[in-house]
């Protein structure tokens, strides 16, 4: 059926058809008797146009747990689970996630087709490094497994390939032992990136880290961040209530954004990582705390569809990489760019990546920004000159944030680019997996 | 956790039922799937028991196959706690009427294979003094509509069925629920485009069957607006209703 679709964050908008299905018959037959060009999609939680295309192939209903080791903390599940169901599942058994991104309402297959990301990138890599096995469907309805010793080129080349080799079936991956379903919290204060810099190294040996930074500061307090590092919590350390339960499921009544706002007024998040910054001026430099993982990991989940608080016309999510050695430099260049321009969010994540071997993931060893900007027509001009300084300092975007990336930028900065062309075409020929992003990126064109 | 009850889920192949066998999996109830489809069903049972640690059975049933209700019953190595019955058929009232086998088969599967399994249960459930039946009808039963009231009318007899039985049954300590859900997002409704405020997840339609069971509802809607929609759907008078447009 046609109806408009957009992703995360509301623009592009497009009309397509979304195909369900619910079995493994029905999307072989989709596939091979369907005259369209297909990109599979889970819960539309990538911001740009990477899961937009003629027809998007809806993963949802492929939802059901094939295996759980509960001692040796596998799991094996179709690929349109969330990991907010999972979680349900596996933290009551002592287990967690082996990287989460910022939100647990996306899908396995889309975890491994963006290869997410998380706090502890610089401990545990990504999601797809602790993939065992996936089953993927090809154009012609084949099904294929593979992993990372089993046809390898395959697995190389769908892990962060953005649904462009097939249809991911069912993955399997291994999970993180834990003992309390809390985090041992620590809030640092850094007064500049320098300082925010030297932080991340001095608490590198911590599982989790990340950081809020101030954008709007302009000055001395320039570059203005809070570091936050965790680590799971050992039941020792719980409070007499907490210890109740020491692998407790987060649960709770969620607030769900009711409409959307008019695109001036300030949305809520914002205005709350605002007065987060502004009141933890007035605090001390460190701050421990036990809390839940819930609002450790996944703060933004509270308030479901926070994204509509930027407006019907949308926002960009705009997350780089820089390389180590230009980082502190390229961040200072680039914020100090945004803060002239007066476009950029209050708050930008920023979090230090370590060592990653793979063919088109995201993360490189360096340093990691994330800022949301409302869509306006003076934005994609700005973008496209903030594109240009991050190549230049050896940079690369996110293809799950993206929505306007030049396709001179994509190649320029993707070292990886040409082979997963060709990896793509082999196992894609006649481009039957397409996105509005690929086409764009000139990737499937 | 000890797993002491049983739900016994007739109609185990729609997303309602899914989310039904999952929800009372999940409170350790032990769930025995009845249903057509045993590919679909053993995918069900392998996920409740991946899920929840609990036990799964899957069981052959047809709702319209009247003649095999009686070997069905009897085959049951238990009775059941809880029966739900949530089978259902619709076909666009425009191709039912053309066409006798749609109607028939709307007629068999949400209402006369019903009332011969159910039949059977009411008076097992009766001899033992305990236990709850649930039926999922639908708000398309309150009143016929010019849209959809070859569905609606197989609904409506199986909500007058149920609600008869409930009073019936209430005297042997026997519970009987009517679930009216209302718009919900299923495959059965994906092809509609629904309104976002009406329209409920099978998710919710389970949490609430569920709860309905443990505090012994009678009549349950998926969203609480839906029972003021149709006090008022049933409340316009007949001269009315038919000129309108629904």
């Amino acid at each position: 059926m046609k109806k408009v679709i957009s992703n995360w964050g509301n623009y592009p908008a497009q009309e397509t058809s979304e195909i369900i299905n619910s079995s493994i018959e029905g999307l072989r037959n989709s596939l091979v008797n369907g005259s369209n060009s297909f990109i599979p999609r889970g819960n539309g939680r990538c911001y740009g146009d990477a899961s937009l295309g003629e027809s998007v192939l809806s993963s949802l209903q492929f939802d059901y747990v094939l295996s759980f080791d509960r001692d040796k903390g596998i799991f094996e599940c179709e690929s349109g689970m969330l990991l907010s169901k999972i979680l349900e599942i596996i933290v009551p058994q002592g287990w967690f996630l082996p990287v989460t991104p910022g939100t647990k309402f996306i899908t396995v297959g889309g975890a491994v087709a963006s290869d997410i990301h998380g706090k502890n990138h610089h401990v545990d890599g990504s999601f797809c490094d602790h993939v065992l096995e996936m089953d993927i469907m090809l154009h012609n309805g084949e099904v294929v497994t593979c992993s990372p010793v089993e046809n390898n080129e395959l697995f190389e080349a769908t892990r962060g390939a953005m649904g462009l080799t097939g249809f991911i079936l069912k993955t399997k991956f291994s999970l993180k032992k834990i003992r309390t379903s809390y985090i041992r919290q620590v809030q640092v204060k850094a007064s500049n990136l320098s300082e925010l810099l030297e932080l991340f190294h001095e608490y590198k040996a911590y599982t989790y880290t990340m950081s809020w930074i101030d954008c709007l500061k302009k000055g001395k307090h320039f570059g203005r961040s809070i570091l936050m590092a965790g680590e799971h919590a050992d039941p020792e350390e719980l409070s007499a209530h907490q210890k109740k339960n020491i692998l407790k499921p987060y649960s709770d009544e969620l607030f769900t954004f009711p409409v959307n706002l008019p695109s001036f007024v300030l949305n809520q998040y914002t205005v709350k990582g605002f007065n987060f910054l502004y009141y933890a001026k007035n605090l001390k430099k460190y701050i421990n705390s036990i809390v839940p993982y819930d609002p450790f990991f996944y703060p933004l989940d509270k308030i479901l569809e926070w994204n509509k608080g930027y407006g019907k016309k949308g926002f960009l999510q705009y997350q780089f990489v820089l390389p180590m050695d230009s980082s502190e430099r390229g961040m200072i260049d680039i914020l100090t760019r945004i803060n002239r321009k007066g476009l950029g969010s209050f708050l930008a994540v920023f979090k230090v990546f370590g060592k990653q071997n793979s063919l088109i993931s995201f993360p490189m060893e360096g340093c990691t920004l994330a800022l949301d900007f409302p869509v306006r027509t003076d934005l994609f001009p700005f973008l496209d000159e903030l594109d240009r300084v991050v190549l230049d300092y050896g940079g690369r975007l996110y293809l799950t944030k993206d929505a306007r990336m030049k396709r001179e930028i994509f190649w320029a900065s993707y070292p990886g680019a040409q082979r997963f062309k060709e990896l793509v075409k082999k196992y894609n020929p006649g481009y039957r997996f397409r996105s509005q992003q690929s086409d764009r990126l000139g990737i499937t064109t | 956790m000890e797993i002491t009850n049983s739900v016994l889920i007739l109609g185990a192949g729609s997303d309602i039922a899914k989310a039904i066998a999952r929800k009372f999996a999940q409170h350790h109830y032990a769930v025995r799937l009845a249903g057509r489809s045993p590919e679909q069903m053993d995918r069900l049972k392998k996920d409740l028991i991946n899920r929840y640690n609990t036990h799964a059975f899957v069981h052959l049933f047809d709702a319209a196959d009247f003649n095999s209700h009686s070997s069905f019953v009897s085959s049951l190595p238990e009775l059941p706690d809880v029966i739900i019955y949530t089978a259902g058929y619709m076909s666009e009232q425009g191709d039912a009427q053309i066409d006798w086998l749609k109607t028939k088969t709307m007629i068999d599967v949400n209402y006369a294979g019903a009332v011969s399994v159910l039949n059977r249960f009411a008076q097992l459930f009766s001899e033992r003094g305990s236990g709850s039946i649930v039926g999922v009808s639908s708000v398309a039963g309150d009143r016929g509509r010019g849209s959809n009231y070859i569905y609606g009318s197989t609904k409506a007899a199986f909500t007058a069925y149920l609600s008869g039985m409930r009073n019936s049954l209430f005297k042997k300590n026997v519970q009987v629920i009517t679930v009216k859900p209302g718009f919900v997002y299923t495959k059965m409704t994906q092809h509609l485009t629904l309104p976002a405020r009406l329209t409920s997840s099978p998710e919710k339609v389970a949490e609430n069957i569920y709860y309905a069971v443990i505090k012994k509802k009678n009549v349950i809607y998926a969203k609480p607006v839906w029972r003021w929609i149709m006090q008022v759907i049933k409340a316009v008078p007949e001269p009315v209703f038919k000129r309108a447009n629904l």
